[in-house]
């Protein structure tokens, strides 16, 4: 980092006076700014620990929460700091992880070399502990400078703690709370091609391609493409995108784009009341999560079908505590002692549930503890899905109709909401969200199937945008071929991968139509973003879509 | 810019545990309190401490203000859980948060005026008053502030300093109890003192990552610096908090060790008796904290207004009652809602008392803090900015008079927040923005 910002700051500080006055905030801002720098997601942090050190490091502990932007985390970590309450989080955990990887059964494997004495300072092999594993946590070569410090630094804490190893996790607990692994900084250098301009230097790009594409940081393959300039050449970086959407760690990033798109975070502080919903234990939450990215996955990498059929598919899987849940027939024909296996599953052609909306990630997680809603999920499919704005609730609203589940005339919750939205403050918000959530009150709270409410029968008739539909069934049909779905999802896989919206230029236009002609096909979407010149453009290169 | 003896201080302690561990004998604890318990033997003040209580939805509409100023006022209903400290309680109506043309973003907006002094459109929200007085009354402590959320939503906090988000909150007693007295913990009253060779490693080596701060500024627009300055202040503050564990602290009479609080199902919970049961555990923890000197400022929220709690066997909770209960046209309130609020106000009593149950020399722990209650919107049914009930408990070892209702119809209630940090020492004449901003507190309570 040192290195390329000091080839920056060279060409930056004529333009901005002495070197003293850029160290606060209140400083002048220099004429080219970089990206803002995305703190990384815990799905980011996690993967990155995997990738790095292996499946068998636990990564224990709370991260500091997310905060969500134009409808994701990822674009919310442009403006989110680390908060001292937040640091102390992310130590604990790094020191979690530090001390797991110099522990006696995993160092010969992890330390890529062997001290002379396990109780005394090795600078030579800490010498290649920083610099190997440093390139890998830093997304970057650590310059000549950092790594005479840290080697220093672990050699004073092997003397104190007469322990090697216990000198290399210091070092490497100190890494994981360093601005440049917590954030993923955006360097610029002068783009040699374009005098007077700049971009992206290569391990930026290198580090934004891995953790769109992969959710991850780079591996050695994409740095060193990032070290000779490969990434700066057109046919380099199709080269490095076409290994890396063909490499099975895409569906790292296709699983932590949904989830971030889905909104499941809030999985985190979601609770079903046991008394009413005993099938919704918290096994079967976190199950639910992972049914909906298996079904994701499933049919957009490995079948490689039309993301509009996401919303249509009868096809899915199950555990046998999800099929308690949604109350379905599971047979299961090699049980081997794994109850909680996960089985394909396909619902018959007749049946109203398909498609991931009529999953408990979807129906669940936009409900109340203790009875669904219907607003929730019309507000959360408008804003999600189609990328729609609800405006909130004004504050003094007279609710009272919709809650009396004892009147005898309002049993249903249909009959509720149709009872309160006459009036006139409520119904323009409610025409936005009501109708689409009412086609889905034949799941409950928690998700399961049910066709009477208070003994009433659910009506499920519902009607977007003019066209008529009933229940479920009928509205993954509607959201299916609603144009508002597709555009939705490419311009939150641009944000995604870049924290900001996507210009609206004949580029990006291009990039809407290829999808189409794809038959939408997500990770050809995916391929055609990486590789676009706006993937990499810097904030002043950049226009916000409206 | 490191600091000179900070530096030197470190040289010195590595001199130490170069020769290995040492242990440091402490005088023996007969008399840790000078004659007239207001100050340790040592005649250093007992220090003063602030907590901050915040729970939803407020009290009602205005049927809860008194119709008296001054002493003599009628505790009204809603408050009847505080009458065994009516004395100690400053009780303030009728304040009110002013948009100033700004949209109210129900259960943000009204906090972020009370609390941080200014309202915006956005979603910025730094500043907030714990932070300023802790600026004051909290250095040299492990750590700068505590914030617990009964609620189980680490994101119901409203703690943020200035150019920070907001704080994160603990949701676990028992992750808590770790944090503060687990392996780290270093008893004020133990007899003897060995500092940590770990914790000076981690010190040593943190206070490395502080010297990259001037090559990531410098590309940033001004936002962005802003935001590493933040992440910059959280190291050094962190290294600050290893600096002190290698201190020897001051002994403290009143600290006492608590026991482990017991294991939780999940930290997601619904159910208003679950929360409350944390609450308590969290009481009792922070009170703690605070008696063994790892803090001088708590935060505790019960829950954000729109994660809201249930009764057992209910399908609607708090938040869908409030909007949806009818005001019952005899008594004047929510029925269903207000079984909350007393609920909260209970547990706004075992606060209290938790606090006054420590006792520091011929005082209790209440006499030398304040607790500062607040809340998200007033009515709880229109979710309004007027008519706010506030509240500040305790005298802050004699910084405020106490046992009075001040009524302050239609006024800033940022004049409480002004008022609470003149009292507690913060060199400020005036505080808030646009309608908000005040410039002199409330005379009649501060002593």
């Amino acid at each position: 980092m040192l290195k390329r910002v000091l080839v920056l700051a060279a060409s930056v500080l004529p333009l901005m006076g002495s070197p003293a006055s850029l160290s606060s905030a209140t400083d002048p801002v220099p004429a080219v700014v970089a990206p803002s720098p995305l703190r990384i997601s815990p799905a980011f942090y996690k993967q990155s620990i995997i990738d790095i050190f292996g499946p068998s490091i636990d990564v224990e502990g709370r991260f500091e929460p997310e905060e969500r932007e134009e409808g994701l985390m990822a674009v919310g970590a442009r403006k989110v700091s680390v908060t001292d309450a937040g640091l102390e989080l992310y130590d604990d955990i790094a020191r979690g992880i530090a001390a797991q990887v110099v522990d006696e059964k995993r160092r010969t494997a992890l330390i890529p070399c062997k001290p002379q004495s396990a109780t005394a300072a090795d600078d030579a092999c800490a010498r290649t502990f920083v610099t190997q594993t440093g390139r890998l946590v830093f997304r970057r070569p650590l310059t000549e400078q950092e790594i005479a410090t840290k080697v220093k630094l672990a050699g004073e804490a092997a003397t104190t703690l007469k322990d090697f190893y216990a000198g290399l996790g210091a070092i490497l607990g100190d890494m994981l709370i360093a601005p440049d692994f917590l954030f993923r900084h955006r360097a610029i250098e002068p783009d040699p091609a374009k005098p007077g301009e700049y971009r992206l230097d290569g391990y930026s790009k290198a580090a934004q391609l891995a953790a769109f594409l992969w959710n991850s940081a780079p591996d050695d393959m994409l740095l060193t493409a990032a070290a000779t300039g490969e990434l700066h050449t057109a046919d380099g970086l199709r080269r490095q995108v076409d290994r890396m959407a063909s490499s099975p760690a895409l569906e790292s990033g296709v699983r932590s784009f949904f989830a971030d798109m889905l909104g499941f975070a809030d999985f985190e502080t979601l609770a079903k009341d046991p008394m009413f919903f005993p099938a919704y234990t918290i096994k079967a939450k976190g199950q639910t999560q992972e049914q909906t990215l298996r079904t994701i996955v499933d049919h957009l990498i490995i079948r490689q079908g039309d993301y509009r059929d996401l919303f249509t598919t009868p096809r899915t899987f199950l555990t046998r505590s999800l099929a308690a849940l949604y109350n379905v027939p599971l047979v299961e024909l090699a049980d081997n002692g794994q109850p909680d296996r996960w089985i394909p599953f396909t619902y018959p052609e007749d049946d109203p549930r398909a498609g991931i909306l009529s999953q408990a990630s979807f129906v669940a997680l936009h409900s109340p503890s203790g009875r669904s809603s219907p607003t929730l999920r019309g507000k959360a499919l408008r804003e999600n899905i189609l990328c729609q704005r609800v405006p909130p609730p004004p504050g003094d609203v007279q609710f009272n109709i919709v809650q009396d589940t004892s009147n005898p005339l309002y049993k249903t919750a249909r009959q509720r909401l149709t009872a309160h939205s006459t009036s006139p403050a409520c119904a323009g918000c409610h025409k936005i969200t009501d109708p689409i959530g009412l086609s889905l009150e034949n799941f409950d709270s928690s998700g399961a199937w049910r066709i009477n409410e208070n003994g009433a029968e659910i009506d499920t008739n519902a009607e977007l945008n003019g066209v008529k539909f009933n229940g479920a069934a009928g509205l993954a049909k509607v959201i299916r071929n609603d144009a508002a779905l597709t555009g939705c999802v490419t311009r939150r896989v641009y944000a995604f991968g870049v924290g900001a919206q996507p210009p609206r230029n004949d580029e990006w236009k291009a990039i809407e139509k290829k999808f189409a002609d794809s038959k939408y096909n997500f990770p050809g979407l995916m391929r055609q973003v990486a590789l676009s010149s706006m993937f990499f453009a810097l904030p002043s290169t950049q226009e916000t879509a409206k | 810019m490191k600091n000179v003896s900070m530096l030197a201080r470190r040289r010195v302690l590595r001199g130490i545990l170069g020769g290995g561990a040492v242990s440091f004998g402490l005088p023996l604890l007969d008399c840790l309190l000078n004659s007239n318990g207001t100050a340790l033997a040592n005649n250093a003040p007992i220090p003063l401490r602030l907590a901050t209580w915040m729970w939803p939805f407020g009290l009602g509409d205005s049927d809860y203000r008194p119709k008296t100023a001054g002493k003599d006022y009628e505790l009204p209903v809603q408050l009847a859980s505080l009458k065994p400290f009516k004395e100690r309680v400053n009780l303030f109506s009728g304040g009110e948060v002013f948009l100033d043309g700004m949209s109210n973003n129900t259960h943000f907006t009204g906090v972020q005026g009370l609390f941080t002094g200014k309202i915006s459109n956005g979603a910025e929200y730094s500043g907030s008053l714990d932070t300023l007085i802790g600026d004051v009354i909290g250095k040299g402590t492990r750590f700068r502030s505590i914030e617990v959320s009964a609620g189980g939503d680490p994101r119901a906090t409203w703690s943020a300093r200035t150019g920070s988000g907001k704080s994160p909150a603990e949701v676990s007693p028992l992750k808590l109890y770790t944090r503060i007295f687990g392996p780290e913990f270093v008893d004020p009253n133990a007899a003897s003192f060995t500092p940590d060779p770990e914790v000076m490693v981690r010190k040593s080596v943190l206070s490395a990552v502080t010297e990259d701060r001037q090559d990531l500024m410098k590309s940033l627009g001004a936002a962005d610096r802003a935001r590493m300055d933040t992440y910059f202040t959280s190291l050094r503050m962190l290294e600050q908090k290893l600096a002190i564990q290698l201190e020897k602290p001051a002994p403290l009479e009143a600290c006492k060790k608590p026991d482990t609080p017991p294991q939780e199902k999940s930290t997601a919970i619904s159910l208003l008796s679950e929360g409350m049961e944390r609450h308590d555990l969290f009481a009792k923890l922070l009170a703690h904290a605070l008696a063994c000197g790892q803090t001088r400022v708590v935060n505790s929220a019960i829950t954000t207004g729109t994660d809201g709690l249930r009764m057992e066997g209910e399908t609607s909770n708090h938040h869908t009652y409030t909007h949806e209960e009818p005001v019952d046209p005899k008594l004047g309130y929510q029925v269903e809602s207000a079984r909350f609020q007393d609920r909260y106000m209970r547990a706004l009593h075992d606060f209290i008392a938790t606090m006054d149950s420590i006792q520091e020399g011929d005082r209790s722990m209440l006499d030398r803090m304040v607790i500062y209650a607040f809340t998200d919107h007033s009515a709880p049914r229109l979710h309004s900015l007027r008519n706010y009930p506030q509240l500040i408990i305790g005298s802050g070892g004699g910084r405020f008079k106490t046992g009075q209702h001040i009524p302050r119809q239609g006024d800033a209630a940022t004049r409480v927040g002004l008022t609470l940090q003149v009292g507690m020492g913060v060199p400020v004449s005036a505080w808030g923005s646009g309608s908000n901003r005040v410039t002199s507190p409330i005379s009649e309570v501060l002593a």
